[in-house]
């Protein structure tokens, strides 16, 4: 260690030398290894022990289950499709082909991501002369996570750049940005390139090269199959909704992740080491993440009562086992920048971005990712729903004051 | 009255100033923020927002020309409704000529001729401006309000017509993109994108010329 401290420290950039406007780059990659030695003198400002750098390597480690059953979840649907494997039960056959595949798939994703990232990024702090901060180290692997396994290379970057730009460096950088990084890429590529984010050819890494599709695969994930008011299409009839989901899978399936959708979302089991993690460190607020879950039961359920289309019948426990909902709710509305900050607002906030969530999948079946967009009208929300919850106590303790 | 004051040369300096100070200190779009309802519908393509500009130069030319020479004899308690009488025969006008003579460009344009009536900007030069100068002035003011406008039209389209719909000027610039007959770069992977039409982004592609003119000239930047 001794050793590389020196070797860093021959490398700093002195604050008057021809370098000096790369001292954020330099200090960027010093403090991603070691403790800086400089404490703040006065007026310190420290609420936690842990800093950015190692709130955000956590994050990273709570995604890497995902990551990984990505990887395998990308190869076993590739190879599904070619009608290799079967769908159900050969799930450790051809183990190694399948992660081969995965990797080739969603490493250069994660590649891309990182590299063309981490440049604005680091472009934005050269440019300012500001320290680089972490916040990109998270948002950086969430975005691969995301996207189907298929998505282009240079769609990736353009969707980073735009976010990483737009979402969050105009607002001040890391820390500043109002909306989640990761899913305003998401809703870029989802808007922008809509036949490459969302229909029945994507979510089947390959799927494009392959003539015909073995029988019982369609190529749809389970939540689109779900709303497929013609299936199995030879028959013609109102069969969506539950029926349709239960011709395919079951409620362990999803709750496993062996259905096929963008990369890291698919297994709930996944999503959960990741939660407990998060939790257990304490980075990601429970009450978010309960009220969001409550959220999209209460509305799930809702929408049985009174279902007039396949969506609506569809049980409130698939709900939070279909799509990204179990991802977002641990991953995505617990990002503290973007949640709201009191307590009592992020039960509202949790609650109604679930609830959103679940109602814009149920009624639009033209978005039924309705997780992404609840969750970033949301974050827009938050500081309204801070706004009221603070105000409501001020006015509180003047009326106790006031009858003292 | 101020015929006995010296004559004023055309284009003295003050006049000038009229012109040019709308362009970039001054831009109605991005600085005043009128105008942007125009300036998210119609920038799809540049050939609608060189019509649009120029049928906004017609209405706020004359209509300025028209208020200013009717300023004194307007009553200030129903001087809206006068305006608003002007805008609208004018834009009747513009209308009729763009069904009769260009009647593809007016179908895409569709409500949005129609719609020049509530473009803040020329009831803004009316009130700001018109109700207050002689005729001359007034109309230097409508030219450089609407450069300044079509500027920002112009560049936003521009943009979105590139990497929207992949064409300038309605010419293919990255080959054809029809299903079945991919030709240039769609043949290897590249896809037009689809956002940058949604009215949406024009949102985006003004605040990064906002962004733009604000770094460029730091005495824009509004303190608080």
């Amino acid at each position: 260690m001794k050793g590389i401290e020196k070797l860093m420290r021959k490398f700093e950039p002195s604050h008057d030398g021809k370098w000096h406007k790369l001292h954020p780059v330099w200090d960027g990659f010093y403090t991603i290894l070691f403790t800086p030695g400089e404490t703040t003198k006065k007026g310190s400002h420290i609420r936690d022990a842990i800093d950015l750098k190692r709130t955000m390597a956590l994050v990273v480690i709570a995604l890497v289950p995902c990551l990984l059953f990505g990887i395998y979840n990308t190869g076993h649907w590739h190879y599904v499709a070619t009608g290799e494997i079967a769908p159900k039960g050969e799930y450790l056959e051809m183990f190694g082909d399948k992660v081969i595949y995965g990797l080739i798939q969603v490493l250069p994703i994660v590649v891309v991501s990182y590299a063309v990232g981490l440049a604005v990024e680091f472009a934005f702090c050269v440019k300012n002369q500001h320290a680089i901060q972490e916040g990109y180290l998270v948002s950086g692997m969430l975005i691969p996570l995301i996207v189907p396994a298929d998505t282009p290379l240079w769609m990736i970057a353009v969707a980073v750049i735009f976010a990483v730009v737009l979402g969050k460096e105009v607002f001040g950088g890391t820390g500043m940005n109002i909306v989640n990084i990761a899913l305003t890429a998401r809703a870029f590529l989802f808007f922008g390139y809509p036949t490459m984010m969302s229909g029945d050819k994507v979510w089947m890494s390959g799927i494009s090269g392959v003539e015909t599709l073995p029988e019982g695969v369609t190529g749809a994930t389970a939540l689109g199959e779900a709303a497929s008011f013609t299936f199995p299409k030879s028959e013609w009839v109102y069969e969506g909704g539950v029926k349709a989901f239960e011709a395919n899978w079951t409620l362990w399936d999803s709750f496993i992740g062996m259905i096929p959708g963008s990369v890291g979302e698919t297994s709930v089991i996944a999503c959960l080491i990741g939660a407990a993690l998060l939790l257990f460190t304490g980075i990601a607020s429970w009450r978010i993440m309960i009220s969001f879950v409550i959220g999209g039961l209460f509305v799930g359920w809702l929408s049985n009562l009174g279902a007039v289309n396949p969506y609506m019948e569809l049980d409130p426990l698939l709900h939070l086992c279909l799509g990204g909902f179990a991802f977002g709710a641990v991953f995505m509305i617990t990002d503290p920048v973007t949640a709201s900050q009191t307590n009592t607002g992020k039960y509202i906030y949790g609650f109604l971005a679930g609830g959103l969530g679940i109602t814009i999948r149920v009624f639009n079946g033209a978005y039924p990712e309705g997780i992404m967009m609840a969750i970033l009208f949301m974050n827009i929300m938050a500081p309204t729903i801070d706004h009221y919850v603070v105000n409501a106590n001020i006015k509180r303790r003047m009326k106790r004051l006031k009858t003292a | 009255m101020s015929e006995a004051k010296a004559r004023e040369p055309l284009f003295s300096k003050k006049n000038k100033k009229l012109v040019t100070t709308p362009l970039d200190d001054d831009n109605p779009v991005t600085i005043q923020v009128l105008g942007i309802c125009s300036a998210l519908a119609i920038t799809v393509s540049i050939e609608q927002a060189l019509v649009m500009s120029g049928s906004v130069l017609f209405v706020l030319g004359a209509g300025n020309v028209i208020v200013s020479l009717l300023r004194n004899l307007i009553p200030s308690r129903i001087r809206i409704i006068v305006q608003l009488v002007v805008v609208a025969s004018l834009v009747i006008i513009v209308n009729e000529v763009l069904k009769a003579f260009m009647p593809d460009i007016a179908e895409k344009l569709s409500v949005f001729v129609g719609l020049i009536i509530t473009n803040c900007i020329i009831m803004g030069r009316f009130e700001a401006f018109a109700m207050g100068n002689k005729p001359w002035p007034s109309f230097l003011d409508a030219v450089g309000n609407t450069i300044g406008y079509g500027i920002v039209l112009v560049l936003v389209s521009v943009f979105r017509e590139i990497f929207g719909a992949g064409k300038f000027f309605g010419i293919e610039l990255f080959g054809s993109n029809l299903p079945g007959e991919e030709s240039g770069l769609y043949t290897v992977g590249y896809m037009n994108n689809n956002f940058i039409i949604l009215a949406p982004f024009a949102l985006f592609a003004v605040g990064l010329i906002i962004w733009a003119q604000r770094a460029r000239n730091k005495a824009l930047i509004e303190d608080h």
